[in-house]
C-alpha cells in the first residue's frame, strides 16, 4: 500500500464532492424545514382549532415515521404515485419533512415561552394577531429558541449522511464506495469523520457566538 | 363614558364579578379597592377585552365592548392599558416603546409620531433614557415608558392595574406623581391601586370590590374616610395600619 500521505491525497478530491453535496443537502433542507417548521409553529399557536388540529397532526404523523422509511417512500414510492424526484431532491424533501417537525417544536416552544404579559401589551395596543406575532412576539421567540435551533442545525447536518440510503453522492456515499473499493477503511472513514467535523465544530462556534451576540442586545 | 350594567364573569364554576353596575365619566379618576382576589383586576381587565364577561354590558362611549368581536381593536387603540409588570417590549428602545403602537398600529406619520414620544418621554421624565432598552431601566422609570407608552395613543381613557404594586418603595412616588399630572390634566383613569393614600387625593370616585360585589362606591371621601361597610372598614384598616 503506498504511504499514508498519497492515499489521503488520492481520496481527497472524491470526499470533497461528497462534502459539497452535504452542504448542498443539508442547507436546502434546513431552508425548506425552517420555513416549514415556522408554518407549523405558527398554526399551532393561532388559538384557532382548525389551524392547530390539523398541523399538531401531521407533525405527529411525521414524527412517528423513521427518516429511512420517509427516504424511500419519497424515492420509491412517490414515483409510482406520478411524482419523479431525483436522489438528489429527494433527500432534501425528506430531510426537510422529518426536521420540519423537530424545528416547528423548537419553534412552538420559543413561542409559547415569550411571556403572557407580551401578548397582553401587544392586544392592549390594538394589535391584531398577525402584526403581534411578526412584530412583538417572533422577534422574542426566535431568541429563546435560537440554541435549541442551532442543536436541530448540527442534528440535520449530521442526518444528512442517512440520504445516502437513496444513493445521494454525499459525504457519507462517497467513503463507502472508496472504502469498498480500495479496502482501506480505516484512513477513508477517519477521513470522512474529519470532514464532518470540519462543518459540525465550525457551526458550534457560530451558534455560540450568535447566541452571546443575541444575549448581550438585550 | 366606560359603563359597566350588570356584568357577570366566571373562571369555569368559578363566578368573579357577580353583577358589576358602575360607571366612569369622562375626565375622572375612578380607584378601585378591594382584597386581591375579589375580582378588580378581572373588571378592569373586562374593560379593553383581555378578558371576556358571560352577561351583562360593558360600554365605552355607548359602544358595547366584546372580547370575541373585531370591534375589540379599535376599541383598545381607545383605552390604553399599564400593566403592574409593566411588559415594556424587550426588544426595543424606550423610545421604540413608545412609537409602536402610534406607528404600526394607527398608521401614523414616523416624524410626527417621534417627536410626539420624545415630548411624552420628556414629560414623564425620561428624556435622557430614550434610546435604553427596558433591561437598563428601573422599575420605576420602566413603568414611566409604559405610561408614555399608553399617552402616545392618544386614549379617551387609560386603565391601570396596579402600576406601583411591582415597584420597589423608593420607585412608588416617581410613578405616582406622573399619574397626578395626568389626574390634573382631566384624564379619565381607572386604577386598581393598594395606595389608598393616592387614592383619596387623586381619585374622583372609589369603587370598593369585595367577593365580586361593589360592596361601596362614591366619592374618594365618603368611601375611604367614612366607609359604612363593615367589609369596607376592615380593609381599610388593614391596608393603612398593616400589622
Amino acid at each position: 500500500m503506498s504511504p499514508l500521505f498519497e492515499r489521503i491525497q488520492e481520496y481527497l478530491p472524491l470526499l470533497v464532492t461528497g462534502l459539497w453535496q452535504t452542504v448542498a443537502v443539508t442547507l436546502l433542507s434546513l431552508v425548506l424545514a425552517s420555513a416549514l417548521g415556522l408554518v407549523w409553529a405558527l398554526m399551532r399557536s393561532s388559538g384557532t382549532r382548525w389551524l392547530s388540529l390539523p398541523a399538531r397532526y401531521i407533525v405527529e404523523f411525521l414524527r412517528g415515521i423513521p427518516i429511512l422509511v420517509v427516504l424511500f417512500y419519497i424515492y420509491f414510492v412517490m414515483p409510482e404515485l406520478g411524482l419523479d424526484l431525483t436522489a438528489f431532491q429527494a433527500g432534501v424533501v425528506g430531510l426537510a419533512l422529518t426536521y420540519s417537525c423537530y424545528i416547528g417544536e423548537t419553534f412552538r416552544g420559543g413561542i409559547e415561552a415569550v411571556d403572557r404579559g407580551q401578548v397582553e401589551a401587544a392586544k392592549s395596543i390594538g394589535m391584531r394577531h398577525g402584526k403581534m406575532m411578526r412584530r412583538i412576539v417572533l422577534p422574542q421567540a426566535f431568541r429563546i429558541a435560537l440554541p435549541p435551533y442551532g442543536n436541530n442545525m448540527v442534528m440535520l447536518l449530521k442526518d444528512s449522511s442517512q440520504v445516502s440510503v437513496i444513493s445521494v453522492a454525499e459525504l457519507t456515499m462517497q467513503g463507502k464506495m472508496l472504502a469498498s473499493s480500495t479496502f482501506d477503511n480505516m484512513t477513508v472513514f477517519t477521513m470522512v469523520a474529519a470532514l464532518y467535523l470540519c462543518l459540525t465544530i465550525p457551526l458550534n462556534i457560530l451558534m455560540r457566538r450568535v447566541e452571546l451576540k443575541m444575549g448581550a442586545a438585550t | 363614558m366606560i359603563r359597566f350594567e350588570n356584568v357577570h364573569k366566571s373562571f369555569g364554576k368559578h363566578e368573579v364579578l357577580k353583577g358589576i353596575d358602575a360607571e366612569v365619566d369622562k375626565g375622572q379618576v375612578m380607584c378601585l379597592i378591594g382584597a386581591s382576589g375579589s375580582g378588580k383586576s378581572t373588571m378592569l381587565r373586562c374593560v379593553n377585552g383581555l378578558e371576556d364577561y358571560q352577561s351583562g354590558r360593558i360600554s365605552i362611549d355607548g359602544e358595547t365592548v366584546d372580547a370575541h368581536s373585531s370591534s375589540i381593536h379599535a376599541i383598545r387603540t381607545r383605552v390604553a392599558m399599564v400593566f403592574q409588570r409593566f411588559n415594556l417590549f424587550p426588544h426595543m428602545t424606550a423610545l421604540q416603546n413608545v412609537m409602536e403602537g402610534p406607528i404600526h398600529v394607527l398608521g401614523e406619520n414616523r416624524d410626527e409620531v417621534r417627536a410626539r414620544a420624545e415630548e411624552h418621554l420628556r414629560r414623564v421624565g425620561l428624556a435622557e433614557k430614550m434610546d435604553f432598552y427596558p433591561t437598563a431601566l428601573s422599575g420605576g422609570q420602566q413603568q414611566r415608558v409604559a405610561i408614555a407608552r399608553a399617552l402616545a395613543m392618544r386614549p379617551d381613557a387609560i386603565l391601570l392595574d396596579e402600576p406601583t404594586s411591582a415597584l420597589d418603595p423608593e420607585m412608588v412616588g416617581e410613578v405616582l406623581s406622573v399619574l397626578r399630572d395626568l389626574a390634573q390634566e382631566r384624564m379619565t383613569m381607572l386604577i386598581v391601586t393598594h395606595e389608598i393614600q393616592f387614592a383619596r387625593e387623586v381619585a374622583d370616585g372609589v369603587i370598593f370590590l369585595d367577593q365580586g360585589r361593589i360592596a361601596e362606591h362614591g366619592s374618594a371621601e365618603a368611601v375611604l374616610s367614612k366607609p359604612t361597610h363593615p367589609r369596607t372598614q376592615d380593609f381599610l384598616r388593614r391596608v393603612t395600619h398593616p400589622v
